[in-house]
């Protein structure tokens, strides 16, 4: 159709800010990050370093045990996500797609609700209801007779993180949910009404039915929470400070990247360690993306209606 | 009959699952909103109970008001938020429309190009951005901040629109091209108020985030003038971490804008995941 026509200006009019943004603002800032991870400072001038910058990071024993603690502490934000926020995620989006359910706009609206809220607020104030001083949290143990189980869950070591990652789970569950529930409904009712009609009703039609018809929803809300877990900063910055007290226990990788980048107490900032850290980020992410594309995607079985 | 006992028994267990869900979801909202209006004591000693006219006292508010610079606050984080919302869409949308209308050569990879943020978060070029506003001389600017959310929100909405204006009719287009309108106007006066509600889904996905965020406004622009509500209320809260009761009315005055906007936009929502995009 382009062909003999003359050049078609408006195409390039069309693109030219969306392209130009994202390029100047995204991209070449990316590479940018990426190309600055490969150089140090010697004195006052930067030089090119290669690879040091990783060994040192990933080897001295001065980065390597921060750099490690971090990204343990990542993959155990990451499981919670998985383990707790994508199937509460479901069973919802299956409650609320269950026909002739009354109030069901009512219930997605008000779960969705913490997904609006900002950090800042969560944070402060799921510490206020666990804090042992005001104690919301301590004052319901006792009226149910649990008293004895309570701890200052956010202050110990061996808790925090789990604990915050169960707040970051309450925050979010709104997002599997509402993509979940998009996608059962759009299952045909012929589908259902022929599995009604074999007599498969209920939970069985729900694992043998509906389960294999979302899998590919499920593989991107996945591949969503990795994305997300793995860049998440803000909930432990205004819960536990750049610090991710209690002693390192909720430092993950953004957390580590923002003291590295600006320094802390008597540290200074380092913007060439900040970069490294920045591109072991990007490799996580794009190592899992690519799981995700080349080893997941292409395996789930998609159906057409 | 057996079976609709067992139907009613189902739904008494889903509703049963579903309001002890949004209690856990709502409760801290309501922690936060009902103890902002009583006085401090009342705080302390019953959390949970109502402001009943006893404990009723508006004084977290007056503090927040004095402070004065909360309002300042409040409409950087408008500004910034309604600005990149609207590059977004505009950008978006045109951008959308060239992918989805026209076939050229790299079409695809230009698609692919745009969809690659969509994974891959922009704060990793944090150190590059900064430099970046450095040597513009855009730190400290709501500039900054404005372009940084549009160059974020772009790759979804990109993504989002394409898919839906590849389904306006062509024969519209077309009828449009006969009658001599010019690809600008069919853009502007055909296709654009037909994804409208493709637009408003893209504005909530774009604009929550944008109002949130805490680690641009921290970075790019963390001066008096230029800090967002979100940033306001974190240094706030680090200044006044004793004084409860104007804590909780800036967090109850920080939580009505966003929960109003997604009041109203919540209905379109729901429609545009289910509609496309997202299967």
């Amino acid at each position: 159709m382009a062909r003999g026509k003359p050049v078609r200006w408006h195409v390039g009019v069309f693109l030219a800010p969306a392209l130009l943004v994202y390029t100047a603002i995204m991209i070449i800032p990316l590479f940018g990050t990426l190309n600055l991870s490969l150089f140090n400072k010697a004195g006052d001038l930067r030089v090119f370093v290669g690879l040091q910058n990783f060994v040192t990071l990933f080897g001295d024993p001065r980065w390597s045990g921060a750099f490690w603690n971090a990204l343990g502490n990542n993959f155990w934000f990451f499981v919670i996500h998985m383990l707790v926020q994508n199937p509460i995620g479901i069973l919802l989006a299956a409650l609320l797609s269950s026909p002739r359910l009354r109030m069901a706009a009512f219930y997605r609206t008000a779960i969705f609700v913490p997904t609006i809220l900002s950090f800042v607020i969560v944070g402060f104030v799921w510490k206020l209801i666990l804090s042992p001083i005001w104690g919301i949290a301590p004052g319901m143990l006792d009226w149910v007779g649990l008293k004895g189980l309570f701890a200052p869950w956010l202050g110990k070591a061996e808790y925090a993180l789990t604990a915050l990652a169960l707040v970051s789970v309450w925050q979010f569950v709104g997002i599997p949910m509402m993509l979940i529930y998009a996608a059962l409904l759009s299952i045909p009712d012929d589908v259902i009404e022929a599995a009604e009609m074999d007599g498969v009703t209920g939970w069985s039609q729900f694992w043998k039915i509906k389960l294999p018809l979302i899998l590919p929803s499920i593989g991107i809300i996945s591949i969503l929470t990795f994305v997300g877990n793995f860049n998440a900063f803000d909930l432990i910055y205004v819960a536990q400070g750049a610090l991710a007290g209690p002693d390192f226990a909720t430092d993950i990788l953004g957390t580590f990247l923002y003291r590295t980048f600006f320094g802390f107490q008597l540290q200074l900032g380092d913007p060439y360690m900040g970069s490294a850290i920045a591109t072991a980020m990007f490799g996580i992410i794009l190592i899992g993306v690519c799981v995700y594309l080349f080893g997941i995607q292409t395996r789930l079985r998609r159906y057409q209606f | 009959m057996a079976q609709a006992r067992g139907n009613i028994g189902r739904s008494i267990a889903a509703h049963a699952v579903l309001i002890a869900y949004t209690l856990i979801a709502l409760f801290p909202v309501f922690v936060i909103v009902v103890n902002s209006f009583k006085s401090r004591r009342a705080i302390f000693a019953n959390p949970l109970a109502l402001p009943w006219p006893e404990h009723f006292d508006l004084v977290g508010y007056t503090t927040v008001l004095k402070q004065g610079d909360f309002f300042q606050y409040f409409l950087n984080s408008m500004t910034v938020t309604v600005a990149s919302l609207f590059f977004v869409l505009l950008f978006g949308a045109m951008a959308a429309f060239a992918l989805s209308e026209y076939r050229f050569r790299g079409n695809t990879l230009m698609g692919l190009y745009l969809a690659l943020g969509i994974m891959i978060p922009i704060r990793l070029g944090t150190v590059a951005i900064l430099q970046l506003m450095v040597a513009a001389g855009l730190v400290n600017t709501l500039t900054a901040l404005i372009l940084v959310y549009t160059a974020q929100g772009l790759p979804l909405a990109v993504f989002i629109l394409s898919e839906f204006m590849r389904n306006v009719s062509d024969d519209l287009k077309n009828a449009g091209r006969i009658d001599g309108l010019s690809e600008y106007r069919i853009f502007f006066v055909l296709v654009l108020p037909l994804v409208r509600p493709a637009m408003a889904t893209v504005a909530v996905f774009t604009m929550i985030p944008i109002w949130n965020d805490l680690w641009f406004p921290l970075i790019l622009a963390p001066s008096e003038e230029t800090k967002t509500i979100t940033l306001g209320s974190q240094v706030f809260i680090g200044q006044f971490v004793t004084n409860w009761n104007a804590v909780l009315a800036a967090l109850s005055l920080a939580i009505v804008p966003v929960l109003v906007l997604y009041l109203v936009f919540s209905r379109q929502l729901i429609r545009g995941i289910t509609a496309g995009a997202v299967k």
